[in-house]
This record gives C-alpha cells, structure tokens and sequence, in this order.
C-alpha cells in the first residue's frame, strides 16, 4: 500500500491489509478502465486466458477461498460441482444483491472498483466455461448498475469482454441486470428464478442444485461480488501465497461492514482471523462511544445470531479447549461458528449498554416479516407472527408467555423452510431470547394477559362471558 | 429397485420413486397440500417433512455398523426433509412420524391457521377441507396466536365460474400450477410477498378457460368455490356416485354429487386410462338438465286438445296400435348415440320384432380440443355401431328423411333424438301415420308426436357406453327419475311386450347377459366385470391428448402421474 495515497480521512487503519479494497477512497482514482489499466488492471485476465481452466480452478481451490456472501462455502469446490458430464451452457452470475442488514462492501467495489469485478469475472467465467455472465445488482443501487454499463463497454472497447477475448479464443459477454427490492432476491436460486423473469421463488434442492441445475435448467455458478473480486488477486498471487494471508481454512482477507455504537463505524480489509472481535473494536474501531459498555454484538450481518458481552465460550485451539470471551474472538468463519454464530457477511453490529433488545429483535422482525417471499408456510406465517409479538412487546401490550411463543415460533421456522431464509428470520429471535430472556420479558406485563390487544380482539372478546384465564 | 426403510420395515421401490409415493405405497399416508401427483412438486407446504436417514459415509477401510437384520444401519439427519420432491436411494430410511416429524406437522398446522379465518360453519369446503381434516391428525387444539390476522380480499370474482377468498388460501399454488400445466393458461398467479400473498388473476385477464374448475376440485381448502355450488348443500349430506360424464365422446369418470333424489354437483374420478384426475366445465354442468323446467315427467298422447297426460299402458297400448298396421318398410327408427349400450340393445330387439331395417342414430361433432374435449359429441356413438350393427351412424339419416317427405316411411320412433333439431322438417313429421318421441325435454318433436315418452337422464339410470377409445364404462343411478319417469331400457322393454306380448327381462343384468350373448364383443363381460374404471373392449386410433402430454411429463421426471 506504501505509494497509494488515501483521500483525507478515509486512509485504512493500519490493521488493515487492502487488497479488494486497495482503490476504495484512494486518491485520483475513478472508475475508467484507463485508470484501472494504468494500475495494472486486466493482467491477471490476459495471464488466466493463457492457462488451462482446471488450472484456474485448482489454484483457488488451493487458495482456500470461501464464499464471501454468506454461508462461506469454498468457491473452488462449488466451482467442481458443475458435472463433468454437461453439454448445456454455464452461466455464471455475479451477486451484487448486498441486502442483508450490516453489510455495505460491495457497494463500494461496483462503485468505486467496477473493473476489478469484471476481471475477476473473466477469470472466473474461463475458469468454469461460462460465455454467458450475469451481475444481479440490487433495485437500490441505481448509480452501480450505470457504472456497471459503462465499465463493461470500456471493457467491450478495449478487447476484454465480446468474441475472442485477446485472441484467446474465450468469447464472454456480461449483462447488468436490476433487480426490484426484495432480499430474497440475494438467495441463489431465488436470483435464479427472478433472472428468468419470475417470482424470486427460492427453489427446492434437490433437485435444483444450481451448479447442476441453475439458471434456464443449466449449469449455473453463482458468487458474491467480493469473492470474484478475490480470484483477481488469486490469480495474481497465486493460491498458495493467497492461502498465506489469515489463517488455516479462513484464508485470505474479508472485509467487516462494523456498524452500531463504535467510535468509526465503516469498512475494514483485514485478514480473516487476524483481528479478534475485540480488537476489531477497540483497536480499529476507536472503541465504544465514551461511557459506555458493550451489551451485544451479531457479528456476521442481522441473520447471525446475537453474541451477549459477557458469553464464555469454549473452542478448539490445536488440540487443546479453551474457553474465551467475546472480545477474544477471532473474526473468521470456523471460530464464529463454533461460538454459535456465524460470519455470514461480514456485517458487525455493536450494540453498547444504551440499545433495547427488545427494540433491536423487533427491528431485525420488521425486516424479515417484510421481506419473507411468502413462498414456503413456516417463514411466511412465522416471520409475520414473530414481528407482530415484538410489535406489541414494543409497544407494552406483551405478557410474559409471549417470550416463549416467541421462541416457540422461531423453532418452527428453524430447518423446515425451502432456503436459508427460514434460519435468517429465525436465528435473531432464537438467540435474543435465548440470551436475553430477562430483558425481553421485563418488557412485559403480566396485567396483559388475556387483555385484547387490539380494537379487532376487544370487539370479539365482547362474544365471551368471561375473560380468559392466562 | 432400491432398499428402503419406512417406519422401521425394509422394502423395495423402484428408483426414482418420490418419498411420499414410496410411504403410500407401504400404505402410509404423509399429509400434504402442494403436492398433487398430477402436478410439479414445488415443496411449498412443507407439510409433508418426514425424517430421512441414509448409510454413514464411511472414512476408507472402515467397516459399516449394521443392525440385527445385518442391514447397514442408517444415519438419521437432524433436519427433516420433504417427502413430496425427494425421491428414494438405496439404503434409505424414513420416518413418517416420531417427535421431530410430528412436531413439524404441529407447526406446519399452526402456521396454517394463524392467518385462516374460522369460518368453517359457511365454508363450502368444510367436511372435505384437508386444513380440517390435519387440524383433527395434526394440530395443536388450541392457539397461541393473539394478534391480528392478516386481511385479504374476499368473495372475488375471479372468473365466470369461480370466486376467490384470498383469507383461506393457504398458497399452496396448486391452482396455479395446474393451470400453467394442464389448460395452459397462465392467468393466475401471485401478487405481493410474505403473508400478505394474495392469489390473483392477470390483469384484465380471468380463470376462465374449460378446466377452470378443476381448481376448485383441487383446492385444499375453501379460497375456490364454485359458483355453482356454493352454499347449495353441505358436502357430508352428498351421496356420491361413481358414474361417468355423457357430456362428449370422452366419458370422463365422475362421481355424482346428490341429496334425497337432487343432483348437486359432477366432479371429476381419478382415471388414468380416460380422464386422469380432470374434466372440462361444460361436464360438470350436464346435471343441471335435470331439473330444467321444459323436463317431461309423464308419458304423453296427443288428443283432439293436443297432448294430455296418460298412463304408460295406455301410452304403450296407443304407440302399438299406432305400429301394428304398418308394415317394416314403413317404420323407422331414429335411436340416439347418447343411449346406453342396454337402451340402444331394446332398441335392436324393437328393430328386429318390426323387422325393419330403417335404423340410425343422430351423430353430433363438435370442435374438440388438444386435452379432453372430444369432436364427438355423442357419448357412445362406438355402442351405437356395435349394438345397432351400424357401420357409419348417421348414414341412413338422410334415406329416412326422404322416405318421410315422400311418404313411403309412414312412421317414426324417435328415441332421445329432436328430428326437428336433427334436419327433419316439421311438416313432413306432421304427415306421419305414427310418430313416437323420447326426450328428456320438450322439444319440437314431441310437440307432433303422437305418443311422448319421458326419458330418465344420465343420472337417473344404469347402464354401459363405450368411449371414443373403446373403452367400456359404467353409468351409474345417483337419484331417482322425477315423475313417472322410467329407466329408458324397461320403457323399451314395455312397448316391446305391448306389441309383442313377450316378457321376461326384469334387470338391467339381464339385458346385458342377453346382449353378451349375441354380440361377441361383450362375451364374457357382465355390468359387474365392467367395474369403476371399465374395460378397454375395442381397438381404437384414438389418443387421449392430455394423457399423451402427461405421459410425456412423466417421462420428464417433472411429475409422478
């Protein structure tokens, strides 16, 4: 990073290691494709265009990339589940529906670094065979999808995108596509279905794996913006350097979207694993805003379940267990998990001793009842029923056995819903009363059972000789 | 063929069998609402999550653990998965019930009902409602839902025969999937997300192509109803017949909805060598000649003051008074492809006792269509050939016309036919010596027919008709005939004694041992061994459309048919 100058006030923490962020904020940078070609963009393209695909495949295997979208599954295995055996076309599809509540990486790599995207998508598409690409970019990014067109036109111009890529022989043509405001759209097979110009119904699986059976019932691969950013720079250093950076199985560099009651709040590159969760705050971060103490924080955007401050948790470290808190944990995909929460997408919000769990679980409710496609039952009823309690919670017409409806209802949404959804709209309540039962329930009051909550239930109740018994 | 495990007991299915196919096939039925084996498995109920196991996968050179039958034993998964799209593998297990499925089902139940209006005392569906029906398996008794529920629009019109309550639906999507998939007539489909889903209709377009109301049929629950029969009758007071549709060559199986002697609705009978689980609309509507107001109920003889009501033995005596003094050439008969294979079969006794060789029916086409709608409107036009001996029906129609204009043909017995409607001219029939009429309704006709014979409609009667496939099938008596309205057969079998003075036949059976007897396509066959399905009795050209595509969807994967 040493020769790039930083525009004032947005230079990069120095616990930060740049690589897909490196031209995020960075002075004299736009987003021409001159710019970028003076820089050294679209090398690692013309280098991967002379190599056999398997070989591209296997050095990101080797590189220990995770999917940077969510569920960080390995995205060179997810790139061998494409049946040796087809005769269909591969698509590939780039997905830049950032919509889960904490994370705002990708909008500053369509913004900002659109060129970088587009390589890293040659790459990956030559690697998997795909003539034919996609970039699915959300409704409420009107001025990403227009940088888009534009740096795939430089792209067309300059002999990157079209027939013959650089005399390779690779033909590939990448199309922007909007989408219309729904997170489900953020979903694979949801952003599938939606492509082909339906309802962003997610899609069972089986059969309707994507790699086998995707878009148009075709081979379909279909990654985060910030992981086809990572193939450019594994192509550039090769896997096995790449796998250097963070720590074993939590390779590379992600970057966390910290959000909530820290001093800076914003987007830091690091190592994946390098950082604890406390050092992410109190280090990176400035600290918590003065006076106040950490209450909770979800650490891998609003679906990840919800960490309390003081949680003890126990891991594996070698061989041996030990036990740690919330600040010492590292901020990598294994740890998280074994802690009982997730990475997800990288979306950290602190939450300090001033926030109302019950408020911030009714907020997370909000957006899952909104945004629940409504296709499968139990997250279409739950995800409304789980926000209509809170809403009442909120607004003091709760009793105390609306907790355990609460956490009643969010079990029957957990793992028996078609996509991941299910678990999205489910974890945060689970978890917030699970660890913040008390709070929840000093929300409450007892007085209120049996009460008509609503003008709807008073009329009724005038049906009933006498109140009911709680 | 694959080994599976269902609720503890090893068995054989073949590959590619769907879970929920497999378990009803061991004879347990998994509840569901999406998934209908017509139709594509969208899982969207998640009704029908049973527990699935397969054999570990094992790390190299370790030894699988296998159970007291020597069996690998199975890995149970923690997640339940759904039975409906999933399809069985060797090594298999499932469990249909146990504390993980039965608590999905209890949860599926309650999420269903939060936002279901309990209307169920003015719900058409109720009794045949599978939200009740699960409620009582599956439910909870009680609910834990306080909150308001979700409202929706109710009572709209959706098309000309069905009304939407948006409340009760449940989102199943089978209506929608069976019109993408069958009629192919992409009209409906659903608006806005979540809860707030509501199923809606195209904009400016409406569910109204001639299968329509299949989806009422397959509507778990009460958001379609049929105009029709909406708030007619509760479904647990209908006696149901199985029978078969007179509406077109295609006899599609039924089942008669009726109450104390009263049609109430047609639905369509599971047959997969006729009509799959469908039928048209126009079928389902056939009943309602049943009681239109122009219905004859009474033998008619036509005096000085026009027709007056008579006895059948005075009606008989007079139509064989009315015969007796013409010879064979004179007499005609104009029988009807619309009769029963029993009816047409008196028909050919009557021929033969005049001896006259003047016999034809009336055929009736009409434009067919690539599914189930038939070009032949006749619904037994194949019994006709065979049981009249006609090679081309229809053929003779235009000799007896010119025989009554010219007035060689000096009578006419016109059995379920208006000749007026069929080409004859009013005048002509006027010359007649002696015409008789069968219909069911007042028709031109018997307006000039010496004698009127009231016919018992498709509902009222027994008897056999052969499809245009060839396929021999059962109608069956869901009410009694209004009036002095008899089964046609013994009316025939009547006027036949009156002119003959024989006798003998009292059941329908009888005519069927004696038609057997002499026509050796029904050798061997009785109105017994016809059965629900019927036989395939003829070789045919013909295809049935909709079952070559679904055939085709079979063969797919796309749908277990």
């Amino acid at each position: 990073m040493g020769d790039i100058t930083y525009k004032a006030g947005r230079e990069p923490h120095p616990r930060e290691k740049r690589l897909i962020f490196r031209n995020v904020d960075r002075e004299g940078w736009d987003t021409s494709i001159d710019c970028a070609m003076k820089d050294g963009g679209y090398e690692q393209a013309k280098k991967a265009l002379t190599l056999e695909p398997k070989a591209i495949t296997d050095e990101v295997k080797t590189s220990g990339l995770r999917g940077r979208g969510g569920a960080g599954f390995p995205t060179g295995v997810k790139w061998g589940f494409i049946p040796p055996t087809n005769t269909k076309p591969v698509y590939l599809i780039c997905n830049a529906d950032e919509s889960e509540p904490g994370t705002f990486k990708d909008r500053y790599i369509l913004h900002q670094d659109p060129h970088q995207l587009i390589e890293g998508m040659i790459i990956s598409c030559y690697a998997v065979g795909a003539k034919l690409a996609y970039i699915y970019v959300r409704e409420e990014f009107p001025e990403a999808a227009k940088i888009l067109e534009k740096a795939i036109g430089e792209a067309h111009e300059k002999g990157f995108l079209g027939k013959d890529i650089q005399g390779s022989g690779f033909d590939l043509e990448i199309y922007v596509h909007r989408g219309a405001g729904a997170y489900i759209c953020g979903e694979e097979t949801g952003l599938i279905e939606s492509l082909e110009g339906k309802r962003p119904y997610p899609r069972i699986k089986p059969p309707y794996f994507p790699a086998a059976l995707g878009l148009y019932m075709s081979p379909t691969i279909v990654n985060n913006v910030e992981t086809l950013c990572h193939v450019k720079h594994i192509m550039e250093m090769g896997g096995e350097e790449y796998a250097k950076l963070g720590t074993p199985r939590n390779t590379g560099t992600r970057i966390l979207c910290v959000s909530g009651d820290v001093q800076q709040p914003g987007y830091y590159e690091v190592e994946v694993g390098k950082l604890t969760f406390g050092e992410l705050v109190n280090d990176v971060c400035g600290g918590l805003k003065s006076g106040r103490k950490l209450k909770a924080v979800i650490p891998g955007g609003s679906s990840a379940k919800v960490l309390r401050a003081d949680e003890r948790f126990k891991i594996k470290k070698g061989d041996d267990e030990v036990e740690i808190g919330v600040e010492d944990i590292p901020m990598d995909f294994d740890t998280l998990m074994a802690c009982g929460s997730m990475a997800g997408s990288g979306g950290v919000i602190v939450m300090d001793d001033s926030r109302s769990m019950t408020w911030v679980l009714n907020n997370i409710n909000n957006f899952y009842a909104h945004e629940s496609c409504g296709q499968c039952t139990p997250c279409r009823e739950g995800s409304l029923w789980m926000k209509k309690i809170t809403d009442r919670v909120v607004s003091g017409g709760g009793t105390p056995s609306d907790i355990d409806t609460l956490a009643g209802v969010a079990k029957n949404i957990d793992g028996r819903t078609i996509c991941a959804f299910g678990e999205a709209c489910s974890w945060p309540t689970s978890s917030f009363v699970a660890k913040f039962r008390d709070e929840l329930v000093a929300s409450t009051t007892e007085e209120n059972a049996g009460k008509a909550t609503t003008p709807e239930a008073a009329a009724q109740r005038r049906y009933l000789k006498a109140e009911p018994v709680a | 063929m694959v080994n599976v495990q269902i609720d503890g007991t090893w068995m054989q299915f073949p590959k590619g069998t769907r879970m929920i196919e497999a378990c009803r096939q061991a004879g347990v039925e998994v509840p569901h609402y999406c998934y209908h084996p017509k139709l594509t498995s969208p899982g969207n109920c998640r009704m029908c999550l049973v527990q699935m196991g397969m054999p570990p996968r094992l790390a190299p050179g370790q030894e699988p653990e296998k159970d007291e039958d020597g069996r690998t034993k199975i890995q149970w998964m923690p997640r339940p998965a759904i039975a409906c799209a999933n399809t069985v593998a060797d090594g298999m297990g499932i469990r249909t019930g146990g504390e993980l499925v039965d608590e999905c089902r209890r949860g599926v139940m309650e999420f269903l009902l939060i936002n279901h209006p309990l209307d169920c005392p003015i719900c058409d569906q109720a009794g045949e409602c599978r939200l009740q029906e699960f409620s009582v398996e599956h439910g909870n008794g009680v609910s834990r839902f306080v909150d308001n529920k979700v409202k929706k629009p109710k009572n709209v019109d959706i098309g000309p025969r069905i009304r939407l309550d948006d409340e009760r639906c449940i989102m199943c999507s089978r209506c929608i999937r069976f019109c993408q998939e069958i009629p192919e007539d992409d009209v409906l489909g659903f608006t806005d997300r979540g809860s707030h889903t509501v199923l809606t209709t195209h904009p400016g377009k409406k569910l109204a192509n001639d299968y329509s109301l299949n989806t009422v049929d397959i509507c778990p629950v009460g958001a379609l109803t049929s105009n029709d029969f909406r708030f007619q009758m509760r479904v647990w007071f209908l006696k149901e017949t199985p029978s078969i549709c007179t509406g077109c060559g295609r006899g599609c199986n039924t089942i008669l909805g009726s109450r104390e002697d009263e049609m109430y609705r047609i639905t369509p009978r599971e047959n997969d060598a006729v009509n799959s689980s469908w039928m048209c609309d126009h079928g389902r509507q056939e009943f309602q000649l049943l009681s239109n107001e122009r219905r004859l109920t009474d033998p008619l003889v036509l005096g000085d003051q026009g027709h007056r009501l008579s006895s059948w033995s005075e009606a008989h005596q007079t139509a064989a008074a009315g015969l007796k003094l013409l010879g064979p050439e004179e007499i005609a008969i104009v029988a009807s492809a619309r009769m029963t294979n029993e009816e047409l079969y008196m028909v050919r006794r009557l021929a033969a006792h005049l001896k006259t060789e003047w016999v034809d029916v009336v055929p009736r086409s009409q434009e067919g269509d690539d599914l189930l709608i038939a070009e032949d409107a006749n619904p037994n036009s194949l019994g006709a050939k065979l049981v009249l001996g006609l090679e081309n029906p229809g053929a003779k129609l235009a000799d007896i016309k010119a025989g009554v204009e010219k007035g060689t043909i000096k009578a006419v017995l016109a059995f379920d036919e208006n000749l007026i409607g069929a080409g004859f001219e009013e005048a002509s029939l006027k010359k007649l010596a002696f015409l008789l009429n069968t219909h069911l309704l007042a028709n031109p006709t018997a307006d000039v027919a010496q004698v009127v014979y009231p016919s018992a409609g498709f509902a009222e009667k027994r008897g056999s008709m052969i499809n245009v496939t060839g396929r021999l099938q059962r109608l069956n008596q869901a009410v009694q005939p209004p009036g002095q309205v008899m089964e046609n057969w013994e009316v025939l079998r009547d006027l036949i004694q009156a002119l003959t003075g024989s006798n003998g036949l009292y059941m329908i059976e009888d005519v069927f041992k004696l038609m057997a007897g002499e026509i050796a396509a029904f050798k061997g066959l009785s109105l017994t061994k016809i059965g629900d399905l019927g036989v395939a009795l003829l070789e045919t050209e013909e295809k049935v459309p909709l079952l070559e595509k679904e055939r085709e969807r079979v063969a797919k994967g796309l749908i277990v048919g």
